[in-house]
């Protein structure tokens, strides 16, 4: 939770997009994030991103509803209340695969959507800065941090050149917040330290 | 890095007309920022209507108990369980546009994957009702979890179907629900940046949980919607296998066959795609969007639904077969004198005509493309789906095994009726304010297709075609080359 200060070019076009993202990266500017209406594929590999693991996490959180239906079943039907059942088997494998099946999907389902949600710290009541509206739209908006030499007048114009249509310099908070989207908040307090 | 996928000029647009992103984002998300339309008010009141009816059934049934109903001793099994097999056989088909469509690239589902998901969800809403009241002492109805109680702890029979029901439907409602609203994040962002009024922007602020569309988190989200989409296919033919395991698994002539999986999957996904053109033809009428559900997008799903109406009508002459072949007196008797003839014999045969015979005029390309003769067609094809349950349950029950509690002539009371038209009041209730408060077309989805497959932008095809197939591989070759070249660099 810092307040930053951000380069913002926004870009009408993923093909004047993508040769732009090319050139900021070999200028040696380090792009905060950029922000897509929609899923733009292979953004993330020119962006230098590392493929997400989430598919992992589903596959453990799978394994762990096939397990806890076959241990548990098996604990009911074996150990806990062995009840004869039209003289089969207590312990009835084949049986118990419509429910091991649902179980392991449920889990894997529930399990993938609340980490999707927590690594994205997606939630009701979170709010974030959004640096363009249209973001969500038709624009695809990138940020780049500003560090302690940046020169932002240099980068802004250099922006321009690789095809932004809209460049402006944004102070904002770079994490979320808990908030409401129609009440503005003032996230800082002035403070003058005499 | 070559940004045009490769979409063929032979192919049909699924977008018409000349648009931009931001016309797409106005155009889907228009509806819900002005007053709703008289007939949207209309259609809203009518199924409240039928809803509170519903409720008033419903509540004659849980207060003065089964007997509200007509179901006997003989027909345990009457509309009951017609409703609820025919209701979640519905919901297949939003699960099979949104699933298994995305794991075979096709294209066309962005049109309509978002509507038919929400009406995946509404109608397994509906069917669940049906076994839970069917339970009689509805109050009760928690006994069937396995939860540890003081009653021993008695756990459920896991080795029955019915509980397998409980397990597939409640997984299958949870899994479609959760897919349905993580593609909806982003949709509901697009609607909170350009809300107007505070109310809106408070509400779609909280219903899109922050989403702001950075490229990280679209990657996750890629990945989470085709691990989805990967664990949505085998559930959903799961879970009408179950609800066909309901009737195979035991011993009643008629019921017990080992084709009813297969079987009524493909019914599952033919009443569902039914139900899907109604849906979409009043959708795209009344919202005016047929620049996104397009002749194309019907024309796909009628041929979806003359093969799976031919599946199923090679299934229904399969059991025929199987009856006669298996030299069992009680099949053949079953389909032979109690199925396709006597008292319920009308039931078959209109069965036979909704689902096997109808759908063959999709044959013909100019029908598949009449918007009239497919609504019509998919009214009748739901029909002739509710009578195949109905035949399945009924006319297997009402001449059993003994003779003296033969039924002969079950009708439903009024009660029973006004139970299933409580459920369409219910799904349509659902419906038409899903139409209203959310984006009814995938708008993330529809803007990522735009330029390969939108009308305006087809034209870019052509300058791929004359290039010839090795110049396309080199270039492609080229940029995976340099994108190489760019991570060794940034290590």
């Amino acid at each position: 939770m810092a307040l930053k200060k951000f380069v913002v070019g926004c870009f009408e076009d993923e093909k004047v997009l993508f040769p732009a993202v090319a050139k900021v990266r070999k200028s040696g500017y380090k792009i905060h994030d950029i922000y897509t209406p929609f899923p733009v594929h292979g953004l993330d590999k020119a962006m230098g991103l590392r493929e997400t693991s989430l598919h992992t996490a589903g596959f453990l959180f799978g394994l762990i509803g096939t397990t806890t239906a076959v241990t548990f079943m098996t604990w009911v039907f074996t150990k806990d209340w062995p009840v004869n059942i039209g003289g089969k088997p207590n312990f009835a494998l084949p049986a118990w695969i419509p429910i091991t099946f649902e179980l392991t999907v449920l889990c894997a389902a529930v399990g993938m959507v609340l980490s999707f949600l927590y690594i994205c710290q997606l939630a009701p009541f979170v709010k974030r800065h959004h640096f363009h509206p249209r973001a969500t739209d038709d624009l695809f908006v990138m940020v780049i941090e500003c560090g302690d030499k940046t020169n932002e007048a240099e980068l802004s114009s250099f922006l321009n050149s690789v095809g932004a249509t809209e460049v402006n310099t944004q102070v904002a908070e770079e994490g979320w917040w808990i908030g409401r989207y129609d009440k503005e908040q003032e996230l800082y307090k002035q403070t003058n330290i005499a | 890095m070559s940004l045009t996928k490769y979409e063929s000029q032979l192919r049909e647009p699924l977008v018409n007309g000349n648009k931009t992103y931001g016309q797409v984002t106005n155009d889907i998300v228009h509806t819900i920022e002005v007053k709703p339309t008289r007939l949207w008010y209309i259609g809203f009141y009518v199924s409240v209507v039928f809803l509170l009816f519903g409720v008033y059934s419903v509540y004659r049934e849980v207060t003065y108990g089964i007997g509200q109903w007509n179901v006997n001793k003989t027909i345990g099994w009457g509309w009951d369980i017609t409703n609820f097999v025919w209701w979640v056989g519905i919901g297949h088909a939003g699960t099979l546009i949104s699933a298994i469509l995305l794991l075979f690239r096709q294209g066309w589902r962005t049109g309509v994957n978002r509507a038919a998901e929400a009406m995946t969800i509404f109608a397994v809403m509906c069917a669940g009702q049906f076994p839970i009241f069917h339970m009689g002492r509805v109050w009760m109805a928690f006994f069937t979890l396995p939860y540890p109680n003081t009653r021993g702890p008695l756990w459920p029979n896991f080795n029955s179907p019915l509980l397998w029901d409980v397990f597939a439907i409640s997984t299958y409602f949870t899994v479609s629900l959760l897919f349905w609203y993580s593609g909806l994040l982003p949709d509901m962002a697009t609607i909170r940046d350009r809300a107007k009024t505070k109310l809106r922007k408070h509400l779609y602020g909280l219903a899109s949980f922050g989403w702001s569309g950075s490229t990280k988190h679209w990657q996750r989200h890629e990945s989470l919607s085709l691990v989805l989409a990967g664990l949505s296919t085998p559930l959903v033919l799961s879970v009408h296998t179950i609800v066909s395991f309901d009737f195979a698994t035991s011993v009643v002539p008629g019921w017990h066959t080992t084709i009813f999986p297969p079987y009524f999957v493909a019914g599952a996904i033919f009443s569902g795609f039914a139900m899907v053109q109604t849906l979409m033809l009043i959708t795209r009428k009344v919202m005016n969007l047929q620049d996104y559900i397009t002749l194309g997008h019907i024309e796909a799903m009628n041929k979806v639904i003359v093969l799976t109406g031919s599946i199923v009508g090679c299934a229904y002459l399969t059991e025929l077969f199987m009856a006669w072949y298996s030299m069992v007196p009680f099949e053949q008797d079953i389909f032979f004198k109690y199925r396709i003839a006597g008292p319920y014999g009308w039931s078959y045969w209109l069965m036979m005509t909704c689902n096997v015979i109808s759908p063959q005029l999709f044959w013909f390309r100019k029908l598949r493309r009449n918007v009239t003769f497919t609504f019509i067609m998919s009214i009748v094809v739901n029909i002739g789906m509710w009578f195949e349950r109905f035949v399945i349950i009924v006319s297997s029950l009402y001449r059993d095994y003994l003779p003296s509690s033969w039924s002969v002539y079950y009708r439903p009371s009024i009660w029973e009726v006004g139970f299933y038209l409580g459920t369409f009041g219910l799904f349509f209730t659902c419906y038409f304010l899903f139409s209203k408060y959310f984006p009814v077309i995938a708008i993330a989805e529809i803007k990522h297709v735009l330029k390969t497959t939108g009308e305006s932008y087809k034209d870019e095809m052509s300058a791929l075609e004359n290039k010839g197939a090795d110049s396309f591989y080199d270039e492609m070759h080229h940029d995976h080359h340099e994108e190489g070249t760019v991570k060794v660099a940034h290590h």
